[in-house]
């Protein structure tokens, strides 16, 4: 597949390549986007790397899906933006699906504390090192990562803990 | 009183786990500001909840302050008290239906949620728009940025402490009102963009009120500036208060007004033009203080910049179709639904499956709201729903930036940082 790329991606792509060349599985554009899938445990030096190197300094935001495979399952995306060119590109990572864990961002960027925070309350990745990781939305007490594929549209019944409707009667 | 455990000091009655997890994040956080546990003899140390029920906090959000004496040494954010989980429903729903929703996630701007979904969907599919509907979102969307900022301008300075502001912006904003209604049928949830176009074309009536509200709108921000630029007690209140330093504003990851207060004119207008913005002239308004009066000088500037490019619109707007002539991408139009069998079948087919983006695709599209880059992140796997679609909202990325720069402030500060920074919970909550 020919990819058109901006002179500051194809550097980027050229970098990664000689750089990280056992981390970087595999680039590809889609929507005008390049995508650059690494392998999970490089993900810091790769993301640090991309700050320094190629001055992608702009964290925009933190994305999970899950793939619904038997391996790898789950993905994290990071929407990274370079302001000098107004260029953006996106890292992913896969996990899998027991016990997914990625080393947090936080040290790169403070911005990623909230993004990966929801990734964590959406889909239970865990990230390591994440100085404050609660869920984003749902409260401690909720038991289930509702983004994840199984779990059902209507929720589940008695999953969480609703207040009194009938008001000021024991 | 120390500020240890404070856990043991409490006694939550709901949601136990979730408020014991919040003091304790509180008392782990770690903060610049100096001499934190000294010694405390006037016993002026306290721990304050503010929210959801508050009324400055615009909606139901939460700030759990520690405080000593006025000053706030730390604080914590508690959302999710209006999450709905609109991408588990976005999942569950064509994209075209899914549309209505994204009007309740930043309620005071619709418009500019309804182009952001339907710009990526657009770009996913390859779907071309007419000249004419770009240049009607571009007209709505503007008018959609002035409303949202005169809501922030009202409350903003009536939580600074003048009321009557209030008042005068929101019959301004009533007159964008009756615009939509005149122009989409709704006032206030519009769902008037669809793929591949808009729901219908201006009407002559609806072209009178916008040019007559451009015509005037100008005499009343003029007013307004001139009210307050140079209102001592306004600079007092704003001045140097919630100061997001340039150095740090992409490390926290501001967006919108709130990052271009603080110095880096990034705006997606201008950053990836979508619509038909390379075609119109306008500025990016920036400040370097990075204070709430430099925010206040930027939305104010930018409703000047809106009315410019909506009178340009009006001057470059061609004729022409406003919905894409594609039975497999956009609605077919009313006439030939009514008097057609196949405008029929389409229309059918288009509310059942919807339009089908090619599997495995995957979109990053952002647009400018009034509060920021608005993002959409679409993954397909070429049904008619989408596989992941993923909203990238401003009002959570600036909240975040709240949660830093409030250490440190007065605490009669919080509600004119909160009105600054000008979140919106149906978007931060989703």
């Amino acid at each position: 597949m020919s990819l058109e790329l901006t002179e500051t991606v194809q550097s980027v792509v050229d970098g990664l390549s000689s750089e990280f060349s056992k981390a970087l599985i595999e680039v590809y554009q889609s929507c005008d986007h390049a995508y650059f899938r690494v392998e999970a445990d490089q993900n810091i030096e790769i993301l640090t790397y991309l700050k320094e190197e190629h001055h992608f300094i702009f964290l925009c935001d933190i994305i999970g899906t899950d793939r619904y495979t038997s391996n790898e399952r789950f993905e994290v995306i990071y929407n990274l933006m370079n302001l000098r060119t107004q260029d953006r590109i996106f890292v992913k990572v896969r996990l899998e699906e027991e016990n997914p864990t990625v080393r947090t961002a936080t040290s790169i960027w403070t911005s990623a504390g909230w993004f990966e925070r929801e990734v964590y309350d959406m889909f239970g990745v865990r990230f390591e090192g994440h100085p404050d990781l609660r869920r984003m939305y749902m409260p401690e007490d909720f038991e289930y990562y509702p983004l994840r594929k199984e779990f059902p549209l209507l929720g589940i019944p008695g999953s969480i803990e609703l207040p009194n409707t009938t008001p000021d009667t024991e | 009183m120390k500020m240890e455990n404070i856990n043991s000091k409490v006694d939550p009655k709901f949601f136990k786990e979730h408020q014991r997890a919040i003091y304790k994040s509180l008392e782990d956080k770690h903060t610049t500001i100096e001499d934190i546990d000294g010694e405390d003899p006037l016993n002026a140390k306290m721990i304050l909840n503010m929210g959801p029920q508050h009324p400055a906090t615009h909606g139901v959000l939460r700030l759990i302050v520690q405080l000593r004496g006025e000053m706030i040494e730390k604080t914590r954010i508690d959302l999710g008290y209006l999450h709905r989980g609109v991408e588990k429903i976005a999942e569950n729903k064509t994209y075209q239906e899914f549309m209505p929703y994204t009007d309740r996630m930043d309620y005071l701007s619709p418009y500019s949620n309804n182009v952001a979904l339907c710009t990526a969907v657009e770009k996913l599919a390859d779907v071309d728009v007419p000249e004419r509907a770009q240049y009607i979102r571009m007209i709505c969307c503007e008018l959609a940025r002035i409303s949202s900022h005169l809501l922030w301008l009202g409350t903003m300075v009536m939580d600074a402490g003048a009321v009557s502001y209030f008042i005068w912006t929101f019959r301004e904003r009533e007159k964008i009102y009756d615009i939509f209604d005149e122009v989409a049928g709704h006032r206030f949830t519009v769902s008037h963009s669809r793929i591949g176009g808009v729901a219908n074309d201006f009407t002559d009536g609806a072209v009178a009120r916008i040019k007559e509200f451009i015509d005037e709108f100008p005499n009343e921000l003029k007013d307004w500036h001139k009210l307050l630029d140079r209102n001592r007690i306004f600079i007092d209140r704003n001045k140097d208060v919630g100061i997001l330093p340039t150095e740090k504003a992409l490390d926290m990851g501001a967006t919108g007004p709130v990052l271009r207060a603080s110095g880096f004119g990034v705006d997606q207008r201008i950053v990836t033009p979508y619509l038909q913005y390379d075609k119109v002239d306008f500025e990016v308004p920036t400040r370097l203080e990075g204070d709430n009066l430099a925010r206040y000088f930027v939305r104010m500037e930018e409703m000047g910049e809106s009315i410019k490019i909506i009178s340009q619109c009006f001057d470059k707007m061609p004729k022409g179709p406003i919905r894409a002539n594609n039975a497999k991408h956009a609605y077919p139009s009313k006439d030939e639904v009514y008097y057609s069998m196949e405008g029929m079948i389409h229309d059918f087919m288009m509310t059942d499956t919807g339009i089908c983006p090619p599997a495995g695709k995957e979109v990053y599209h952002a647009v400018e709201a009034p509060k920021g880059e608005l993002g959409y992140f679409i993954q397909s796997d070429g049904t008619g729903h989408p596989w992941r679609l993923k909203v990238n909202g401003p009002s959570l990325r600036n909240l975040q930036v709240l949660e830093h720069i409030l250490d440190g402030e007065m605490v009669a500060d919080t509600v004119v940082i909160i009105g600054g920074m000008d979140p919106v919970m149906g978007e931060a909550d989703k």
